[in-house]
């Protein structure tokens, strides 16, 4: 059967996994050469209480542009809304979300504010206006500069995330979370429907004393080597 | 409609994904009644722009300078939103590799095209646009319809067959013009280990877990690995504990592959280790746990100690090969 729309009910929300990594390389870099990191979401207010915990981890303040996030280009438009009119150095994001997996925030936030970006990278330094970044490729990676200001998208490596503490939780009560109308974005795409992969037939298990006959099938039957 | 494929390339040669995305670009072009062009930036061998050529595309446009041979992900972007404006293409499609996910959303921005990341089989065209894409990291499909007059779609690597056609498309140079400050982005060294398969693009994977104990052993999976010419991948207990590079944890929050063969060794299954390697075609998993979840999801399964089994299967693979050459 397809689906629209998925299920919400009962889900726990939680911050992205590699905006997670980003933000704690962001808190990282301020605590070494000061400054202040500003968190932007783009969502409706049941978002609050992640961005909250994004400022219980450390983040200066806050801004979630009061919207629904449609599709990448939609939400591109509104960070980059809000970057363009305030003046930052580096924008740090997650490489990709784990639900929509699209990673192309980054580089669209980019284009449309006319920077360089560097995505999937795993590792950030600044020097002198500079950041030095390893960056993922296939079978390896790639140690490039770019000058700041900047489009990052962080992946793992970069930094652990930390577990906010007693403190921390505390003063996100009274941090500054600023609501801001979104920008109107023309619409290009929708999701038609949601399915699930066909499921598996049932495993053949193989007599661990007859590894043959698993090299046999795999020629034979699944016709992959 | 016309199609413009940008194909990738290593080493002067293109990779495997490229004669994907020509191949694909191929067959949306020939649906739909249109014509293929296909871009290649930097330094490319003239037999392998010709051999792009022969895998659907009519025309091959080849743009290189010398700022132009090192990826820089602005300045190619600039490169293919610019043929797609000369060709008038309806469909940009790129790899859904590291640098197509880092030039398609610009190339999507520049043309104002809505853009589907991640597709898995051909566009539907007959009533609008509509494509099939991975969603929820591999738990689930996405049908996205497509409204823009322009669309960009990334192809995952290893979800379209490419297939060599007899005429023989013809090969252009092409010069783009590109702002200086395109090419912030420097690239200073490139790593690579050069004698190991492309995870994302390889065929076979052989995977390991904490099942294994430790790093040091190892040495088996690469064996198994460079007999069956596999890449190596790990899950993330392992890759967090640097038994292994972050470069090889597949799942969740590490790659999501899609091979023929997946082998699990000493891996129990998480849900997140499925969702990056549900879509492989074959899975096959060797646990000395029976209730490993992992079994729920494989096509064939061995229940025993990865010590005993791997080395039996390294040798049967040795004679499956020597009967096979």
């Amino acid at each position: 059967m397809t689906k629209k729309s998925f299920v919400t009910q009962g889900i726990q929300y939680i911050i992205n996994p590699s905006d997670e990594i980003a933000l704690t390389r962001a808190l990282e870099l301020t605590e070494k050469d000061g400054g202040s990191v500003t968190v932007i979401n783009v969502g409706d207010n049941s978002t609050e209480a992640t961005i909250r915990k994004a400022l219980a981890i450390g983040a200066t303040d806050a801004v979630r542009v009061n919207a629904a996030p449609r599709d990448a280009f939609f939400v591109a438009k509104q960070i980059a809304e809000y970057a363009g009119k305030n003046s930052f150095d580096l924008i740090l994001c997650g490489r990709e979300s784990i639900d929509y997996n699209g990673s192309q925030v980054p580089s669209m936030v980019a284009e449309m504010l006319s920077l360089p970006a560097v995505n999937s990278v795993k590792s950030l330094t600044i020097e002198n206006g500079t950041a030095t970044l390893d960056r993922e490729i296939e079978g390896g990676k790639e140690v490039v500069t770019c000058p700041l200001p900047c489009v990052v998208s962080a992946t793992e490596g970069m930094a652990e995330p930390r577990i906010p503490n007693m403190r921390g939780i505390m003063s996100a009560r009274t941090k500054p979370l600023t609501v801001a109308e979104p920008v109107d974005v023309e619409n290009m795409q929708q999701i038609v429907s949601y399915d699930k992969p066909q499921p598996r037939t049932q495993v053949k298990l193989i007599d661990a004393a007859n590894v043959a006959a698993l090299v046999d099938a795999l020629h034979n039957e699944a016709k992959v080597i | 409609m016309n199609i413009l494929a940008y194909i990738e390339t290593a080493d002067g040669k293109l990779k495997k994904s490229a004669l994907e995305i020509l191949s694909y670009g191929a067959a949306i072009a020939s649906q739909t009644g249109g014509q293929l062009t296909a871009i290649a930036i930097g330094d490319v061998q003239a037999d392998e722009l010709a051999k792009a050529g022969r895998y659907g595309a009519a025309k091959v446009l080849h743009a290189n300078n010398d700022k132009l041979k090192q990826y820089v992900g602005q300045a190619y972007a600039t490169a293919v939103a610019e043929a797609a404006k000369n060709i008038q293409a309806d469909v940009v499609v790129l790899s859904n590799s590291f640098s197509g996910k880092g030039m398609a959303p610009r190339i999507a921005v520049k043309l104002n095209a809505a853009m589907a990341d991640g597709a898995v089989a051909l566009p539907e065209t007959g009533n609008g646009f509509k494509v099939r894409k991975t969603a929820f990291s591999g738990k689930a499909f996405a049908d996205v319809e497509l409204t823009s007059k322009t669309k960009i779609v990334t192809l995952v690597p290893n979800s379209y067959k490419s297939v060599e056609q007899a005429a023989a498309g013809a090969v252009e140079a092409f010069s783009p013009q590109i702002n200086d400050a395109d090419f912030a982005v420097k690239v200073k060294e490139v790593v690579k280990a050069s004698d190991k398969i492309s995870l994302p693009e390889a065929e076979i994977v052989v995977s390991g877990g904490r099942g294994l104990k430790g790093p040091e052993n190892w040495g088996m999976i690469e064996e198994l690995a460079s007999l069956l010419g596999a890449a190596t991948a790990c899950s993330k207990p392992v890759s967090d504990a640097n038994w292994r590079p972050h470069s090889e944890h597949v799942g969740q929050t590490g790659l999501a592959i899609s091979p023929n063969l997946y082998i699990a060794i000493g891996i129990s299954g998480a849900i997140q280790h499925l969702a990056g390697v549900s879509s492989s075609k074959t899975i096959v998993v060797i646990n000395k746990d029976p209730e490993a979840p992992f079994f729920k999801a494989a096509d064939y399964g061995i229940v025993g100690d990865a010590f005993e089994v791997v080395p039996k299967l390294i040798e049967e693979v040795k004679k499956f090969k020597a009967a096979n050459s």
